[in-house]
């Protein structure tokens, strides 16, 4: 079975991303999305904390430590892009002129619910951050995420077990298996990797999967995950 | 007499009572107030609550706060430490020592925003149906469902900025914005630490947070 690493979940994401859009990545894996994305695509992206127009990770000995992501990342601007304060930043969020948001996350419920922000792991305290801000507000949500946990279980479910998000938000998930539409009628895969059946990628997800007329093999490069 | 803001660093915090509520102002290493979280620590008060982004970043001094036994409660969106043993903070909330109040960050923001702004509370769609809005008025406005969240006011508010004048203006460097306007409109007190303070007022198309908002500068 031809399962994708990690950076190949993020480069299929990046295909879709149109041009023109107002694009917010999540922390972790998502933020790898823009270093993927179609040629003659432009996008301006959005970091919670205030930037509008993040450019690539700034060199180190270039780098302004107020000049930072939503990840604490010392970063660069591109032309043309705008500092504002958090309150416009969440106002831009909140008001739905932000046309896609790409998060990572540990569930997604066949409705669209998200469960991305608390893990209940023990001794630790929680951490909200923009996530339910983005995840109820951003016009489009897809997530990323692998499709099993390490232990196996689904993570694509009828019902989210962890502390919700937001709920009836998501539109899309890419996982190492499988590009799935959440539509009102549930989950329907659009593509799926190689090397695997229908009642296999069925067996691995904790919701019915209904196939696309036209579902395609899941095709990407070949990219190697370094660190 | 001409408006003057600058005071010396030993009286930025003058008045700062025991039970105050102190916003603080910075995200990701930018913007953090560190030479007022410091010299606030050596003031000591007690019974404080801080509204600040997070409880645990570890650029931001806002910890020695916590583990100097000063804060009563923390109101912030991320309380998560980053080492493998408990920061300050989760080891006296797991302790039932300190209160914490989650907020996702916009909510945070606005919230903030709107007591600075004279607006009590508002509805605002995020956080419907998670446990964040539990015991929180929903109402349904066309076919959507919102949270009512309550404005926040405070006693102070430490910010740090690049440049200011004489009158308080104040201009951010990068992403020191932050949450650094909002804070100020909200507090009784906005003491401002900067890294140079202009002897001229600053250009007026540069200016970024009126001084009307800001009670003290010092350059630190």
């Amino acid at each position: 079975m031809s399962a994708l690493n990690r950076l190949q979940i993020t480069w299929r994401a990046a295909q879709d991303i149109q041009d023109g859009q107002v694009v917010n990545l999540g922390i972790g894996l998502p933020v790898h999305c823009s270093d993927y994305l179609k040629d003659d695509v432009d996008v301006i992206l959005q970091s919670e904390n205030g930037v509008v127009g993040v450019g690539p990770l700034a060199e180190k000995d270039k780098a302004d430590t107020d000049l930072v992501d939503a990840g604490s990342r010392r970063i660069t601007l591109r032309p043309g892009a705008s500092i504002i304060d958090s309150s416009w930043s969440f106002a831009m969020i909140r008001g739905g002129h932000v046309d896609v948001t790409i998060l990572g996350a540990f569930e997604v419920a066949s409705n669209g619910d998200l469960a991305n922000w608390d893990m209940r792991v023990p001794n630790r305290g929680p951490l909200v951050g923009g996530a339910m801000d983005l995840a109820a507000c951003a016009r489009e949500v897809w997530v990323i995420m692998e499709h099993v946990t390490r232990k196996g279980a689904p993570r694509l479910l009828e019902k989210c077990a962890l502390p919700l998000t937001a709920v009836r938000c998501v539109s899309r998930v890419y996982t190492d298996l499988a590009v799935v539409d959440v539509t009102p009628q549930g989950f329907v895969v659009r593509e799926f990797v190689d090397g695997i059946s229908r009642d296999e990628l069925q067996a691995k997800t904790g919701a019915p999967l209904a196939f696309a007329p036209d579902c395609k093999p899941l095709k990407t490069p070949a990219i190697a995950v370094t660190d | 007499m001409p408006i003057d803001k600058r005071v010396r660093f030993e009286d930025a915090l003058d008045g700062v009572p025991d039970g105050a509520t102190v916003f603080i102002s910075g995200f990701g290493g930018a913007g953090f107030p560190n030479a007022l979280l410091r010299a606030l620590r050596e003031r000591g008060p007690k019974n404080l609550t801080l509204v600040v982004n997070s409880a645990t970043h570890r650029y931001s001094l806002t910890h020695e706060l916590i583990a100097a036994d000063m804060v009563r409660k923390v109101i912030c969106t991320a309380a998560r430490g980053h080492d493998k043993e408990p920061s300050p903070f989760e080891t006296r909330w797991m302790a039932g020592k300190i209160e914490l109040e989650m907020v996702p960050q916009g909510s945070f923001t606005e919230r903030i925003r709107a007591g600075g702004a004279g607006i009590p509370a508002f509805y605002t769609p995020v956080g419907f149906g998670t446990e964040l809005a539990e015991g929180k008025e929903v109402r349904r406005f066309g076919d959507r469902d919102y949270v009512m969240e309550t404005a926040i006011t405070g006693d102070l508010a430490l910010v740090r900025a690049d440049t200011a004048d004489r009158l308080g203006n104040l201009i951010f460097n990068y992403a020191q914005m932050n949450f650094g306007p909002v804070m100020a409109t909200a507090a009784k007190l906005a003491v401002a630490e900067v890294r140079t303070v202009s002897d001229e007022p600053l250009p007026h198309d540069r200016i970024q947070l009126p001084g009307t908002y800001v009670d003290r500068v010092v350059a630190v």
